[in-house]
């Protein structure tokens, strides 16, 4: 390490995630232009868009699932591999917005897969199956239960992925990102398709990942739960980064509230609206539209 | 009014109750009836394969029809819940009596059919094959009268442990005798009526829930089960007086080893492999070679170990040069790279005859004069006497290939349950979620068709011995002759895609029923395919279903299960998602 990288990190918290001019483009249309974003340890940021706004091809170029036309990624100091697994290994975790799970594995396997990096039993030891096989393997099951537990599905373990409901779905693909010990973990809207009651719970989940020490970047339509939840808020609009800080600020800001509803107004309320607005246009699950909202 | 209408119920309870018993008995008594008939002659010369024309004692295909009607008539009685038969039928008779009927129908009309059509016409029929005929036509009409009465399994009585291995030792012993039946069919006829009696009475096993039991008791016990899985098919050739039999035995063993090498590939990673039998020629030919057979290239002769080693070694280096640039794609490729590796394969062997290019293989003629294997001064190529039994030389293969067997099962189920299968699972799945999930798939896919590579070689070092030539036409895309990279193919989904039991039981029919019926040749791709389609439609995990594929594709109770806290009214509020 250089000892200019050293004090800079030292200043703040340490940075856990630094992405700097980070711009895809795909044929003529640039996706996300130059966006720069910071996340530091122990810390929960938001980023928030309107549909089509580039979060979650921000996403993917973090995760190395497209290579960002220009820009660097680093975690934790050194540069990010071009390669997914690569990514993950390096310690950085995600969800899929549109659920990618092992649907016909079980609740358990998915999570042992989550496994993957951090464990190394290769084919001859799976085939010989000596003692160090069936420590790993013990140790593995172990660690997966308990994360089960941790989301509330080890009475589950045995059922099918594809089988359980939407909202633990989500969960399940949280579970399953935890799995790879993560030091940073990118959920893509993590709340899309859940009721009130489950939203809570996912928040308090993200809280209780925060307390261990595993810095969180989240992508969320649904305002009330990315104001309560996050230290910081990033607006992306078309792209670019439009606007950044607190809650309170991004919450005030009229160009944010402007880029969501095409015209000004006053509250956060109205960025829900647009949210069932758009829930009832993208082919949701069961959403009976309310224009009351929720009465939390 | 309420007593009145209670009445009316009780009485049309008990009038429903009268009927089904009613009709219940008269099935057992068609039973009976169909029993009785095989005992009578159908035919009056002899000139119909087997013998039908014995009053007193049923033959041929008469017996298959016995077994048929004994099973309808025991089922009958189950349900009509008889004690003592009530453990036939943990979960209803109804669909099972169906099924068994139809068998029982099938079976004799095929019969009397066969023998109108082959001696030219019905007056070859003696009354005693009308009675057959009608006899196992009653049971099929009351059994369909029949309500259905399915539900769910009853608790399985509690028996000491000893009965239950018992009951797992008999079990795998009618499985043994069964498939030693139907490999014995010495003509055609008899091979179809075993094919419909045997097809029938193993769905009606199913649907009764013996087999759901049965497995559950094999789960119980599983390394005795295993154990004696093998003993059963260990057992095969003691069984044999010929070894006309046990070759047929041999290849099964060949193509259900191979088969389940592609499962690896198939059924675990989802790599579509076209051209796997070409895996299988590069071990043949590289045993071949190195046998010390004089039509060989190379003047050496490796003991068989060696040979084993260096076959498994140059498949699996065909297999990672074959892999390396493929795997690295997504989409189709693979499928259309093996496809074309598997022709390659068998041209070039073809033209590597000294006068296309360089003498090696002896081109289209092939590899003669493979020599026997000798372990010890165990010469495989004699008959052995063990323990009072004459052994022909093909047992001797049939017991190597069972070991070989046993290997690839082993890797099988080793490599399936760890990190490794996960990985392989995980990437057919969703290979961008595996990779998201830090799987290396490019690492995990070579692996997988590698591990795929070998065995097939492995299992071509026997074959060659087994053979005693070897030829490039033996390795085509798809023959008449099990097994090349179509039957393969179809073997594994048949038999079920990702289970050990599947590709076994989808080998042993894909390659009984062309050995066994000759004169479908013409017709077997054909037949193939629409048996495919068929499956695709009706049963589209295969006849042996993993857990997996068995609640991916019929939705279980596990659906039903409610999720708790779900507001009962209101405002189910979504957020935006697409
Ligand atoms: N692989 C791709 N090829 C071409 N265009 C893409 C690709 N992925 C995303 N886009 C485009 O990039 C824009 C941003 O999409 P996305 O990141 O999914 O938005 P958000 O997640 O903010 O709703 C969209 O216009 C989308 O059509
Ligand atoms: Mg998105």
């Amino acid at each position: 390490m250089n000892d200019m990288t050293t004090t800079t990190q030292n200043t703040k918290t340490s940075t856990v995630l630094d992405a700097s001019g980070v711009t895809m483009r795909f044929g003529g249309l640039t996706a996300v232009r130059s966006v720069d974003l910071t996340v530091s340890a122990g810390e929960i940021v938001g980023l928030i868009g309107p549909n089509g706004a580039g979060k979650t091809t921000f996403f993917n170029c973090l995760t190395g699932l497209y290579i960002p036309t220009e820009g660097k990624v680093t975690y934790k100091g050194t540069v990010l591999p071009p390669k997914p697994h690569l990514v993950t290994q390096a310690g950085i975790a995600r969800t899929f917005q549109n659920i990618r799970l092992f649907s016909n594995m079980t609740v358990l396997e998915n999570v042992l897969v989550g496994r993957h990096t951090r464990t190394k039993e290769g084919l001859w030891s799976a085939l010989l199956r000596g003692p160090g096989f069936k420590k790993a393997e013990a140790a593995s099951h172990q660690r997966a239960m308990e994360l089960l537990e941790f989301i509330g599905l080890q009475h589950k373990a045995d059922h099918l992925a594809r089988n359980l409901p939407y909202g633990e779905q989500r969960k399940l693909e949280i579970a399953r990102a935890l799995a790879s010990e993560p030091g940073l973990l990118l959920l893509d809207e993590p709340t899309a398709g859940m009721n009130p009651q489950e939203t809570r719970v996912t928040e308090e989940l993200i809280f209780a990942i925060r307390d261990q020490g595993i810095a969180v970047l989240v992508i969320e339509h649904d305002m009330r739960f990315i104001f309560n939840l996050c230290d910081r808020v990033a607006c992306l609009v078309q792209g670019e980064k439009l606007v950044e800080g607190t809650p309170e600020t991004v919450q005030g800001d009229e160009r944010v509230v402007a880029a969501y509803l095409g015209t000004p107004f006053e509250g956060a309320p109205g960025g829900e609206e647009v949210a069932e607005v758009e829930a009832a246009e993208a082919q949701s699950t069961t959403s009976t539209t309310s224009t009351e909202g929720e009465t939390q | 009014m309420t007593t009145d209408t209670t009445k009316t119920a009780e009485a049309t309870l008990a009038g429903e109750t009268s009927r089904t018993t009613v009709l219940r008995w008269l099935t057992a008594l068609g039973g009976l009836a169909t029993i009785a008939s095989t005992f009578l002659s159908w035919t009056y010369t002899d000139e119909f394969p087997g013998d039908l024309t014995v009053y007193g004692y049923p033959g041929g295909l008469q017996v298959l029809t016995l077994v048929a009607g004994l099973l309808v008539t025991l089922y009958a009685l189950a349900s009509l819940d008889i004690k003592g038969l009530r453990w036939l039928a943990p979960t209803g008779t109804t669909k099972a009596l169906r099924l068994l009927t139809l068998g029982a129908l099938g079976t004799t009309w095929f019969t009397v059919i066969a023998i109108a059509v082959e001696l030219g016409g019905v007056v070859n029929l003696e009354p005693g094959g009308f009675v057959a005929a009608m006899a196992s036509a009653i049971p099929v009409a009351t059994a369909f009268m029949l309500a259905d009465d399915t539900r769910k399994a009853r608790r399985a009585k509690e028996l000491p442990s000893w009965a239950e291995i018992l009951i797992i030792v008999a079990a795998f012993g009618v499985g043994l005798f069964a498939v030693t039946y139907g490999i014995d069919t010495e003509y055609a006829e008899l091979f179809t009526g075993y094919m419909i009696t045997a097809g029938f009475a193993a769905a009606a096993l199913f649907k009764a829930g013996v087999m759901a039991r049965l497995s559950a008791l094999t789960t119980k016990y599983r390394p005795i089960s295993v154990a004696a899985a093998f003993v059963a098919a260990a057992a095969f050739p003691f069984t044999q007086t010929t070894d006309q039999f046990t070759l047929i035995a041999v290849n099964i063993l060949i193509f259900a080893t191979v088969a389940l090498g592609l499962n690896i590939v198939v059924g675990l990673a989802g790599l579509l492999d076209l051209g796997y039998v070409a895996f299988l020629g590069v071990g043949a030919y590289t045993a071949a070679l190195v046998s010390g057979t004089t039509a060989s290239a190379f003047d050496v002769e490796f003991p068989f170990w060696a040979a084993v080693l260096t076959g498994a070694a140059v498949s699996l280096i065909f297999g990672v040069v074959i892999g390396a640039p493929t795997l690295r794609l997504r989409g189709d490729y693979l499928a259309i790279v093996t496809l074309g590796f598997g022709e390659i394969f068998r041209i070039t062997v073809g033209n590597l005859d000294g006068v296309s290019g360089p003498q090696v293989t002896n081109g289209p003629n092939g590899i003669p004069n493979i020599p026997d294997l000798v372990f010890f001064g165990y010469d495989f190529g004699e008959s052995h006497s063990i323990g009072g039994f004459e052994l022909g030389s093909y047992a001797n293969y049939y017991l190597l290939m069972l070991l070989a067997m046993i290997l690839v099962i082993l890797v099988f189920s080793r490599a399936g349950s760890s990190r490794i299968g996960r990985a392989w699972v995980a990437i057919r799945e969703d290979e961008t979620a595996a990779t998201a999930m830090g799987i290396n798939g490019f690492r995990v896919k070579l692996i997988a068709f590698a591990l795929g590579a070998t065995l097939a070689g492995l299992a071509g070092t026997v074959q060659a011995h087994v053979q005693s030539t070897v030829v490039p036409e033996m390795y085509v895309f798809a023959g008449p002759v099990p097994p090349n990279s179509a039957f393969l193919l179809a073997a594994v989904i048949l038999g079920g895609m990702g289970t050990i039991s599947g590709p076994l039981v989808g080998a042993t029919m894909l390659y009984m029923i062309p050995a066994k019926l000759q004169f479908l040749q013409d017709y077997q791709l054909l037949g193939f395919g629409l048996a495919l389609i068929l499956l695709m439609r009706f049963r589209p995990e295969g006849l042996i279903a993993n857990r997996r594929a068995q609640l991916e594709f019929h939705e279980t109770d596990q659906l039903d299960v409610p999720e708790e806290g779900l507001p009962s009214s209101g405002v189910g509020v979504a957020k935006a998602g697409a």
